[in-house]
């Protein structure tokens, strides 16, 4: 059978290999977590602790703040030490950050009403997923209840869980197929009789065969089927993912839903699980601990809010000098920390080590008008005429393009013959039209 | 520790403009052996002169008159050089050289700003320079392995059928005319468009490469091939065969070489499709009704014009939009 995918997209070196083989191993409890109160897309949490407040992990220290909004939770048993700020690497911006200082062992404050999903309704499990706290872990972290509350007049057709998994390096979703395929589909299961979709597929990449196999077997009697993806960048973005099983295009500006689709990350699966028959709320997550600048690279469980570098210590690093940046991500997308200090957040699924060896060292020409950008481009936008536009500030000309349709996977900046920063311009581009949209309507 | 913050994506391909550049010389690597073999070393030392001529004044321009101090040869100036000296008939001189290669250089590509943003193709820009100065030198054609023959001029097959009609191409005393000579090259012409096997040689490494926009030849050769065959078909006492067609002047360095020139055509498969059809058209037009025997070079010109025009008109439909754009 053919392989599903989409047309455009790049092929980077794949370097799994790193991490596929490791099992995930439980990292033990960090001495200080700090939780920032923008754990997700949308408003800041409302903060419920103040300094000296002994917390249990589990305990809800800030509620959701608007529709948009999610739930944060204390990660260790212990005590909010301060709120303070620190930069968010994901927005570049300062958020509150409530740091708490562990006393104890785990004394868990579980959610209320959990246990047994098929004695639940739709709206209770909904309920439970918000008081988790739960957000799209692959890194978009959008809330996931909001994600499972269909809106009248719409309906989800199609369940499709991402295990797509295209970027380089990362591998825990891969190591939580194979090693926790029952919970995920019950988690699957549980989606399903909340929203009400009668049938689920899961989208694989075909380099992952052994998961492919876990995944047909844990899946055997359940209307959820495993589709085989091809290999390919950015085969894991929600849209393209979409195409690629259903061949359904999420209209420009639009949602999955329009086209009848919802679609969840595979941890963020086995989170709704763990919430709904555990009671547990979001505040562990595997990450892969990777790249050629970490010693022993593997797949792990952590607290949200550990610090990068206290994550960092259990696999060790290579000579300082031979490393050149570190991701919050993978290399395709990740974001690149300002420097180790900083804490981790419900989206992050890896941190990449990247020696200068691996870095880009690109000479930079003048675009000749290859069409590579053109070729891989999985939105069919013109990246070269769409950069001058953004260049020249013609906005108009940029949006009728297609610049707000660029899902900044990269793909351009990756093939571009004359090393040009593509998606950095249309990135800086889109916040650029944003806020003049926004200055147009005051 | 020292972290560096650079945008994403932090992995890029290995790929570079000078290795595209690289691989366009690589490829015309089997036309400059078979010009050397057919037309002999004044040949060979055209090809040479031109792009030695042609990356020297680049490297003037960058270094001195831009002041780029850190310009490092990016080869796309040897490119238009070898593609120059191939267009050329073996009859012009040094100075001639000269003067088209300063046009090429200078008037096709400098003065738009360098590489990448010319709008016409810089060794054409030449070649056409040069024709109009120079009508005599550039349309004196040599025999093939004239070196062993005391005639040395002769006409090109295209040029026979033009003035004395198809009848007169079979029995050519100079030199045998046949799809066999025309494919393997041993026909006058200019220095590198002789052999279309050697052509096709190239063009194959670079579509596997990834190095060509395919749809550009593929649409102008089977343009040229089905009007050719519309009029061979209708009189074939009067028109010659489309394989002659095909195989005689300069369509298939034209095609596969000069018009997917990366920066002066268009960059989306619509775009290029539009593109190789109207090449066709044009070059049909002229070598048919037109006063010059081929139309290879002004064909490609033509075009070179349209395409910020078909670029913009031939934009993909934007994922998620229906056709039209709208959302």
């Amino acid at each position: 059978m053919a392989l599903l995918t989409f047309k455009g997209g790049v092929h980077p070196p794949e370097k799994k290999e790193l991490a596929e083989h490791k099992e995930i191993k439980v990292l033990p409890l960090p001495e200080k977590v700090y939780i920032y109160t923008t754990n997700h897309i949308g408003a800041p949490a409302k903060i419920l602790v103040e300094p000296g407040q002994k917390v249990k992990t589990g305990q809800k220290i800030g509620e959701a703040n608007g529709f948009i909004s999610a739930n944060i939770h204390s990660s260790v048993t212990g005590e909010v030490v301060e709120i303070t700020k620190m930069t968010n690497a994901a927005t570049g911006m300062k958020n509150d950050v409530i740091v708490i200082q562990r006393t104890g062992e785990d004394e868990w404050e579980l959610i209320q009403n959990h246990g047994d999903y098929t004695k639940k309704s739709p709206k209770e499990i909904v309920e439970i997923v918000k008081e988790a706290g739960i957000v799209g872990l692959g890194g978009a972290m959008f809330p996931s209840h909001v994600k499972m509350s269909i809106p009248e007049g719409k309906k989800a057709e199609y369940l499709i869980i991402n295990a797509a998994e295209c970027e380089p390096y990362i591998t825990i979703d891969h190591r939580m197929m194979l090693e926790r395929s029952k919970e995920i589909v019950k988690g699957i299961k549980i989606i399903m009789h909340a929203t009400g979709v009668k049938k689920a597929y899961i989208g694989i990449e075909s380099n992952k065969p052994d998961a492919i196999e876990k995944m047909k077997e844990a899946v055997s009697g359940e209307p959820i089927e495993v589709k085989v993806l091809k290999t390919k960048y950015p085969q894991g973005a929600e849209k393209q993912l979409i195409y690629a099983v259903t061949k359904k295009e999420v209209p420009s500006g639009g949602l999955p839903l329009d086209v009848g689709a919802i679609v969840f990350n595979v941890s963020t699966t086995y989170a709704i699980y763990e919430a709904v028959e555990k009671g547990k709320p979001l505040v562990e997550r595997g990450i892969t601990l990777t790249g050629e600048g970490v010693k022993n690279p593997g797949n792990f469980i952590y607290r949200i809010g550990t610090l990068a570098k206290d994550l960092l210590e259990h696999v060790g690093l290579v000579e300082e000098e031979k490393i050149d940046r570190i991701l919050y991500g993978g290399p395709m997308m990740g974001i690149p920390l300002p420097n180790i200090e900083l804490p981790t957040f419900k989206g992050n699924n890896a941190l990449t080590v990247m020696t200068k060896e691996v870095a880009p060292k690109k000479e930079l020409y003048p675009c000749i008008r290859c069409s590579k950008c053109v070729q891989v481009c999985p939105i069919n936008l013109m990246p070269y005429l769409l950069k001058m536009q953004v260049e020249k500030r013609e906005y108009d000309k940029a949006l009728e393009y297609g610049l707000m349709d660029c899902i900044e996977c990269g793909s351009c900046s990756y093939a571009c013959p004359a090393g040009i920063e593509l998606v950095k311009t249309f990135k800086t581009g889109k916040k650029v039209a944003r806020a003049l949209k926004g200055r147009a309507k005051k | 520790m020292k972290l560096n913050v650079a945008a994403a994506p932090h992995l890029r391909s290995k790929d570079s403009v000078r290795a595209v550049m690289v691989d366009v010389l690589i490829a015309l690597i089997p036309s400059f052996i078979v010009s050397t073999w057919v037309f002999g070393w004044r040949a060979f030392w055209i090809m040479l002169y031109t792009m030695l001529l042609a990356e020297g004044m680049e490297l003037f321009i960058m270094k001195v008159l831009r002041k780029q101090k850190n310009f490092k040869p990016d080869f796309s100036a040897s490119v238009t050089g070898l593609l120059l000296a191939m267009n050329l008939s073996l009859a012009v001189n040094w100075w001639q050289i000269l003067i088209g290669t300063f046009a090429a250089i200078v008037l096709g590509k400098h003065v738009y700003g360098g590489l990448g943003k010319n709008v016409f193709n810089p060794a054409l820009v030449g070649r056409v320079f040069m024709l109009i100065s120079f009508p005599v030198a550039m349309t004196t054609w040599y025999r093939p392995f004239y070196f062993k023959y005391d005639t040395i001029t002769t006409a090109t097959p295209l040029a026979i059928l033009k003035e004395k009609g198809v009848s007169t191409l079979a029995n050519w005393p100079d030199y045998p005319i046949n799809l066999k000579t025309l494919f393997i090259g041993t026909v006058p012409g200019s220095i590198g468009e002789v052999s279309a096997l050697a052509l096709i040689i190239g063009f194959i490494y670079l579509v596997l490469r990834g190095r060509i926009k395919i749809w550009i030849p593929i649409t102008y050769i089977s343009t040229v091939f089905v009007i050719s065959s519309i009029f061979y078909l209708a009189d074939p006492t009067k028109y010659a065969s489309p394989l002659f067609h095909l195989f005689a002047g300069g369509l298939m360095l034209g095609a596969l070489f000069m018009a997917t020139d990366m920066v002066t055509s268009p960059m989306t498969v619509k775009g290029q499709i539009i593109f190789g059809l109207g090449l066709g058209l044009i070059t049909m037009t002229i070598r048919l009704f037109g006063g010059y025997p081929e139309g290879v070079s002004f064909s490609i010109l033509i075009m070179n014009a349209f395409v910020p025009l078909i670029d913009i008109y031939a934009k993909p439909r934007i994922f998620g939009t229906t056709r039209g754009g709208k959302k």
